[in-house]
């Protein structure tokens, strides 16, 4: 994976999977602590603690298609390469939390990348998922939270491609005048 | 900087679509693989083009949505174009810059771009 996003693209489908209805994405840089942590939260039906361990394991996956799951352990060894760290606590019947943080200077740590596209289709895909996602750099955050969206929306779906357009250009918009918070200061 | 407000007004505008694409028989689906294999082989932008292209031809009847790993990891990203009454064709590795002529070809026009489906792969 290339990208930052597109490993939480393909961590937001095991919440999917495990059949979450709220997903809440998380990410928190830090500058002075030179953190980039990254955190996804879902209501899914979880894991015993040996699945939960055993997941870390690339050839553990409960899909049938194949033999190898990488998602998870992908994500682990980019946050370890980078001097960071990772936890994943989940509960049978609750849910899981998987969390990994890079040193954000790190010459290996991958971009955030494209995190609009990814929020827009993880939403245009799965239009009944109540997704939150928060981006917090240093002391400025936002936030797009699909229920506020809903909200306005009314009775047209979240899949409709102009909301989807919307989604994309929203987060877009509001990562540059986050990025751009940083530049300011230094 | 976007708001939210300006969904108002695409709650307006796609208000008097919404019937246009509830209940639609003939509704066309196009799949996208986004399990690692496929998100790793380039997936979302594939995928991104898709609604981009069906958002401005106005495509009402075509709905873009996702699926797992079916097993040909190679060969992704691979989309799945479903017809009403007709046969699913399976396009692999995918890219950006075909996904014009797959709407165009095959999605308006009705025939498969035969190139980039999974018999000239396999």
């Amino acid at each position: 994976m290339k990208e930052i996003s597109l490993h939480i693209l393909d961590l937001a489908q095991n919440s999917i999977r495990a059949g979450a209805g709220n997903v809440l994405i998380r990410i928190e840089e830090d500058s002075a602590a030179d953190t980039f942590s990254v955190s996804l939260t879902d209501d899914g039906c979880g894991m015993g603690a040996e699945m939960a361990k055993s997941v870390q394991n690339p050839f553990v996956t409960t899909r049938t298609t194949r033999k190898v799951g990488l998602g998870i352990p992908l994500f682990k060894a980019g946050c370890e390469n980078c001097a960071g760290t990772f936890t994943l606590e989940s509960e049978l019947g609750r849910g899981t939390r998987i969390a990994g943080t890079y040193q954000r200077s790190h010459i290996d740590r991958p971009p955030l990348g494209n995190i609009a596209d990814t929020i827009a289709m993880l939403i245009a895909a799965n239009p009944k998922l109540h997704l939150r996602y928060e981006h917090k750099l240093n002391g400025e955050e936002y936030a797009l939270d699909t229920a506020e969206i809903q909200e306005i929306l009314g009775e047209v779906p979240l899949d409709t491609p102009e909301v989807t357009a919307f989604i994309a250009e929203f987060i877009h918009s509001n990562e540059s005048e986050l990025e751009s918070t940083e530049v300011q200061k230094s | 900087m976007k708001t939210l407000k300006e969904l108002e007004a695409i709650r307006q505008k796609t208000l008097n679509e919404l019937n246009l694409r509830k209940n639609r028989e003939d509704g066309i689906r196009v799949v996208v693989g986004l399990a690692t294999c496929g998100i790793a082989a380039g997936a979302r932008p594939v995928m991104a083009a898709f609604v981009d292209e069906v958002n401005k031809r106005q495509l009402t009847n075509v709905t873009v949505s996702q699926t797992g790993c079916i097993g040909l990891c190679r060969l992704e990203p691979i989309v799945e174009v479903y017809l009403p009454g007709q046969e699913k064709v399976t396009y692999c590795k995918v890219t950006p810059d075909q996904v014009g002529r797959i709407v165009s070809e095959h999605i308006v026009n009705g025939n498969p771009v035969m190139e980039y489906t999974i018999g000239n792969f396999e």
